[in-house]
């Protein structure tokens, strides 16, 4: 009986151990949400436009706790112009719609998929480069009935997207399913002045990030004993609080003027015995220690 | 020897204790204030008693003053504020003054001599209605009554406490009550209006009691404009819709008759739309049309009779009663360089009790209002004395032909402020005149002995006082080597322009721009904004600086613009351009061209730019830096931030090498169901920052993220963006943006959950420092952001400094991937904000401060080290010793860093900071109603002496010091001498 006891107590425990790291997941789906959704380099060696990536085969817990919220995939796209040219598709973005049980909606796993540029494109984009024109993208300001009231336009100088292959960088500011502004641009730094340069390869390796709101940081509240009324003046009373020197120095260097010229009263007084002597021969072991302050007034 | 240096050190501190604040006898040395009402909408005399005659005056920003009538000074005022507007005030029981304010809805007492409040009491009524006041002596049971109209009801309040005594409504849905008379000497009240415009409408009211004694009306065909002129006790004159049509109506004992006169009968020329000007002359009324004004009386029953037609710009003050019966009226006509001001007996038109003509600066444009008073002169006969209120909104009082005095009231609003430098001191006039004998000057120097030994009496002290605040040096007009002297140039609402010199406040000149005033081009003019057009460095000597204003014809936003420049040193306007397009936003462009000439880019409303002087070098020079221009804009009501770049030339069939289209770059959409933008805060242009890195305390360094293009942009739920306390902390919250306005890039973006507007903002430096409520905790907070660059952290290596391997000194490029991080903090903060600004000096290198425009009107100095995001509750000793102060939760208001010491800025709008040539110091300028300038150095002027510095004190100390060395050292001379031989 005793060591079924025991063995229940165990899995007991375990279940328990297992219950809250199931939760943990689940929240570790939310910081998931602004992670970054990475197309490294792989993807860009493939010629054809590069396959949504299927999203990583989620576990029965994240099921179990996205029941409560609803999940949905959608899809938007992202358009490009050179220079004054119209919008002409460029990408898609796909991520899944969470629908969260207080009502608000945000986007999680953004996944980005870049068609790669055709020759026209290409040719487009070699005359942007010489010019040194812009490369602009658009994104709808609604993901859910885009293009929303207006389109979110970003551009950048072409000349700043070259190195090895075609390296973009987006950040995506959304608000619920509200896109506010998309950061566009190349990853790295853009040195001024911008220097001609054409791509090795004519892929794009794209990096998207997607940025919710942060909270701002509340103001500190204190306890009411330290408030305690006075907390308001803290700064004027500071000042009380100085050390005893700087309170008192005006008082302090007088009196450390008397108290020295007092000193050199005294030193002087016992010279007056000791000068017929230290000629004359050597000094006593007391007169040793007043011949340094007398020394120094004799150099005065 | 060392107790000689001790003695020398201690004197020399003890002469330069640090100034915590201002003394009370530093007042008015460095600061001035200057005290305003504004344009004046009404006015009130009070002369019948002994003692000093006054005039009280409501304005249209909303204030009550009462108006010294001998000087023009103010004895006391008071601020309505922006939502009681003043409908009508007079003067009760000869001692109180009463006002009806907030659409009729607020009637308050002040008391005449001292200006408190003696009682108010609230109106209320079953619908809003145009506001009536009623003060005759009319007197019900011992008590004087004031009878007042009101949202749509009749009220009898008591003179003595404001008590309502008897009321009656008004309910008819489509009555629009126009008069409420009370013909002297009756115990009734007449109320007379039009229902459904079309209807005459005349109420008979006991004035006892409040009951209703007669209801008469009549219909008429045509529809009423509205007003009606009373012309007698029993007959009105009012305009038909069509202003063509003159109504006379009577209502001689309760019964009502009218009489319609076309306008064309009575002129011989087709008039256009009529008027009705004037409301309360006995048997005269006046009609304005385009061309001219005519002066009409009512003889009998209904007949008109045309009495004079003026073309001049003719004003009419309201009826004066002068004595038994006998009535009086003024009439101000222009003529040339003088006004004519003729006061004429209401019976009679062809006599004039007073014709005077009175020389009139041009610079003040047509007469507005007249308001007249009259007085006994030492021959027992009339005089009277006038009070007009100017194009420019001054206020001036005119008595036997001559103007008693003036207020410069239009500097109660101004619009925008630029600074000037002083003309630049010739060579040979310096030294001689400014000193202006050595005797003067060592009786000066002597007397300020005196007073820092505390020997002076207390004559001296006056006398000191006064040589200090009277100092010639700081009211010249010349550039001075600390740069404190300049001139403030200030552009008012009503398009006049000001130059006040900053060392005492004086008008140096005053111009009322003719390209912005109103004319057959340009109807409805309205001042933009300043800019400083040309600051010649180079030609310093021979060449004025100039200042650009900018306005537009209408008040729509894509009405064409004006531009106009002025000589900063006389005022003049030398030039003026009528655009051929709008002005929606105007860009000073970091280029000059060979004359220094600041080019410009106008920016219209079909997001064209116009470039500015259009000169061929101005577009050579700005043609290098074409792809360089960058702007943005900000739409608040759809939420909508775009940013621009140039194109190409105009695109348009008229060719102009000035103009430009533009390519849209990049947009920011706010969703509109969840922000609404209410604040936007760029940096100064011309705001220098003197380091970059910032070495906090582990000696490790930051690198400031400091870039011109930085936008901060602050929105709130459109649902809280009302009145605090409107919603819940749950559906309010506030966002704050840092936004790079080049490349559209959001930097920083955090939410506030639970906090509402008014948002003010200061962006400075890598910082931004913003005030809002927040609405779970009740309090105002401010809260503080600086922002970091990350992509030179990495040049801390000392090595990479030496070998030059860094990347500081390469040119910065927006389109650079931005690594920052932002360091934020919020603490409370007591009061609520008018306006924020922060100090500007030369070289950015003293430490800044914040200056916090309190709802009490004041400029409050704060430390921006309160501000700091680094604080905490137990700073390290190396923080501390960095000047970290430990956390609180509240940031302290220190009563001595009010730095508008006792005084007020009354309707204070904005806080203007300009750098003097001295690092330590920065000028501040505070306007609303009321002006205040003051220097302020927040970190002590380290950089030069006090004014009240005593050089002879300084002088003697060393004298006394140096013949002390020589006694003491003759004394020990001796003594060694002594001991020696001994």
């Amino acid at each position: 009986m005793k060591w079924v006891e025991v063995i229940v107590s165990f899995i007991l425990t375990l279940s328990f151990l297992s219950f809250p790291s199931c939760g943990f997941q689940s929240d570790e789906l939310l910081v998931d949400d602004e992670e970054f959704g990475l197309e490294g380099a792989p993807q860009h060696r493939s010629p054809e436009p590069i396959p949504t990536r299927s999203p990583p085969v989620t576990s029965p817990t994240r099921k179990r706790h996205s029941d409560l919220d609803s999940d949905s995939k959608i899809q938007f796209s992202l358009d490009h112009a050179f220079g004054d040219s119209d919008f002409s598709p460029a990408g898609t973005f796909s991520a899944r719609l969470k629908t969260w049980s207080h009502g608000g909606q945000t986007l999680t796993k953004l996944r980005f998929s870049r068609n790669n540029f055709s020759d026209v494109e290409k040719e487009k984009f070699k005359n942007l480069l010489e010019s040194d024109d812009f490369y602009r993208i658009r994104l709808p300001s609604n993901v859910l009935s885009p293009p929303g009231r207006d389109f979110i336009i970003s551009s950048v100088k072409a000349r700043c997207l070259p190195r090895e292959s075609l390296d973009e960088h987006f950040v995506i500011h959304m608000e619920g399913v509200n896109v506010l502004a998309v950061n566009y641009g190349s990853p790295g730094s853009c040195p001024y002045p911008r220097n001609l340069k054409l791509p090795a390869k004519w892929s794009f390796s794209s990096h998207t990030v997607l940025k919710n709101s942060e909270q701002a940081p509340r103001a500190p509240v204190f306890t009411e004993e330290i408030l305690g009324g006075e907390n308001a003046e803290g700064e004027v009373v500071q000042p009380a609080e100085r050390s005893f020197w700087a309170k008192y120095w005006m008082y302090l260097i007088p009196l450390g003027l008397i108290v020295m010229n007092a000193v050199t009263q005294a030193m002087n007084m016992p010279e007056e015995q000791a000068t017929g002597q230290v000629p004359a021969q050597g000094q006593p072991s007391a007169g040793a220690v007043q011949r340094g302050p007398s020394s120094a007034v004799r150099r005065r | 020897m060392a107790i000689m240096s001790f003695i020398f050190v201690f004197f020399f501190f003890s002469s330069l204790q640090p100034i915590l604040s201002l003394y009370e006898d530093q007042v008015g040395l460095m600061d001035w204030h200057q005290q305003y009402i504004g344009k004046v909408k009404q006015a009130v005399f009070h002369t019948h008693k002994t003692g000093r005659k006054r005039v009280v005056a409501s304005t249209e920003q909303n204030i009550i003053a009462t108006l010294d009538l001998r000087r023009g000074e103010i004895f006391w005022r008071h601020v309505l504020g922006p939502n009681d507007v003043v409908d009508g005030i007079d003067i009760a029981l000869g001692k109180y003054v009463i006002t009806l304010s907030s659409g009729g809805s607020i009637l308050r007492a002040w008391n005449l001599p001292d200006g408190q409040m003696v009682w108010e009491s609230s109106l209320h009524g079953p619908k809003h209605s145009k506001p009536l006041l009623l003060t005759r002596n009319l007197i019900i049971e011992k008590d004087n009554v004031l009878i007042v109209f009101s949202n749509g009801r009749l009220n009898a309040v008591s003179c003595i406490d404001g008590e309502v005594l008897w009321k009656k409504d008004f309910e008819e849905e489509s009555l629009e009550v126009q008069q409420v008379i009370q013909p002297p000497g009756s115990g009734f009240i007449y109320v007379l209006g039009f229902a459904a415009s079309s209807q005459f409408e005349m109420y008979k009211i006991n004035a006892k009691n409040g009951e209703l004694l007669k209801h008469e009306s009549t219909a008429f065909s045509g529809r009423f404009t509205g007003e009606v002129s009373l012309v007698s006790s029993e007959t009105v004159v009012a305009l038909d819709s069509t202003g063509s049509i003159l109504l006379t109506i009577s209502f001689h004992n309760g019964k009502i008759s009218s009489q319609q006169t076309p306008v064309s009968n009575l002129l011989e020329d087709s008039p256009g739309l009529a008027v009705i000007i004037h409301p309360s002359v006995t048997g005269i009324f006046a009609i304005k049309t385009d061309a001219a004004t005519i002066f009409i009386r009512v003889i009998g029953e209904g007949k008109l009779e045309v009495v004079e037609k003026t073309n001049h710009e003719t004003v009419v003050s309201d009826a004066l009663s002068i004595s038994e019966g006998q009535q009086a009226f003024a009439l101000v006509q222009h003529a040339g360089s003088s006004i004519h001001l003729t006061v004429k007996p209401a019976h009679d038109w062809d006599s004039n009790l007073l014709k005077e003509s009175i020389k009139m600066d041009q610079q003040r444009g047509f007469v507005h209002k007249v308001f007249i008073n009259n007085y006994i002169r030492t021959d027992r006969s009339h005089g009277f004395r006038a009070l007009i209120v100017m194009e420019d909104h001054s206020l001036l009082l005119l008595q036997q032909g001559a103007i008693v005095w003036s207020r410069e009231d239009g500097l109660a609003s101004i619009i925008d402020v630029t600074t000037s430098e002083l003309p630049v001191e010739k060579a040979g006039v310096s030294v001689a005149k400014v000193e202006l004998n050595l005797f003067e000057w060592l009786k000066g120097h002597v007397l300020k002995l005196k007073g820092t030994l505390m020997l002076a009496t207390p004559e001296d002290i006056a006398a000191i006082q006064h040589m200090r605040l009277k100092s010639s040096e700081k009211s010249k007009m010349t550039r001075d080597h600390n740069g404190f002297r300049k001139l403030l140039i200030a552009l008012t609402r009503a398009g006049k322009l000001f130059g006040l010199h900053t060392g005492d406040g004086r008008i140096v000149w005053s111009h009322l721009l003719q390209s912005l005033h109103k004319s057959e081009s340009c109807r409805q003019p309205i001042v933009l904004n300043l800019y400083q057009w040309q600051v010649p460095h180079h030609h310093a000597l021979d060449e004025n600086p100039s200042v650009l204003v900018v306005g537009r014809c209408g008040p729509s936003s894509d009405a064409l613009g004006v531009l106009s420049l002025v000589d900063s040193y006389t005022g003049k306007e030398f030039s003026s351009l009528s655009l051929v397009h709008s002005v929606a936003q105007v860009i000073p462009l970091p280029y000059t061209d060979s004359t220094e000439q600041r080019l410009h880019l106008l920016i219209d409303a079909d997001k064209h730019a116009h470039l500015y002087p259009k000169t061929p070098e101005a577009i050579d020079s700005f043609q290098s830096e074409f792809s360089n221009v960058y702007w943005y804009s900000v739409d608040d009501d759809n939420g909508i931030i775009k940013g621009y770049a140039l194109k190409t030339k105009c695109s348009s069939n008229v060719a102009d090498e000035f103009c430009f289209d533009s390519r849209e770059l990049w947009s920011i959409v706010l969703p509109s169901e969840s922000e609404k933008i209410i604040t936007t805060a760029t940096r100064k242009l011309n705001e220098a920052v003197h380091t970059q890195a910032k070495l906090i305390a582990d000696q490790d360094v930051m690198y400031k993220y400091i870039s011109s293009n930085l936008l901060f942009v602050a929105t709130v739920a459109p649902k809280a963006s009302g009145e605090i306390g409107s919603v819940t902390p749950e559906e309010s919250w506030l966002v704050v943006y840092l936004i790079d306005t080049v490349t559209g890039r959001v930097l920083h973006r955090m939410t506030h959950h639970g906090s509402q507007g008014p948002v003010q903002a200061v962006l400075s430096e890598n910082w931004v420092v913003y005030h809002y409520f927040n609405l779970r905790a009740h309090r105002y907070e401010m809260s503080v952001i600086e922002i970091y660059d990350q992509s030179r952290a990495d040049n801390k290596d000392v090595w990479k400094l030496v070998v030059g391997n860094h990347n500081l000194t390469s040119p910065v490029s927006s389109y650079s991937r931005a690594e920052v991080i932002t360091k934020s903090q919020s603490y409370f903060f007591t009061h609520s904000l008018k306006a924020i600004a922060v100090t500007l000096t030369v070289k950015g290198i003293t430490s800044k401060q914040l200056l916090i425009g309190t709802i009490g009107d004041q400029v409050l100095a704060l430390d921006k080290r309160f501000l700091d995001p680094r604080r905490s509750v137990n700073p390290k000793q190396a923080e501390r010793e960095e000047g970290i102060i430990p956390l609180t939760d509240s940031l302290p208001i220190i009563p001595q860093s009010y730095i508008t010491h006792s005084l007020r800025v009354e309707g204070l709008q904005s806080i203007i900071t300009v750098a003097a040539k001295l690092e330590s110091t920065t000028l501040v300028f505070a306007h609303g109603l009321d002006l205040f300038f003051t220097h302020y150095a927040p970190s002590r002027t380290y950089d030069s002496l006090t004014e009240d510095f005593s050089y002879a004190l300084l002088l003697i100390t060393i004298v006394v010091l140096v013949a002390a060395i020589f006694v003491t050292w003759i004394l020990s001379q001796r003594k060694e001498l002594q001991d020696r031989w001994r």
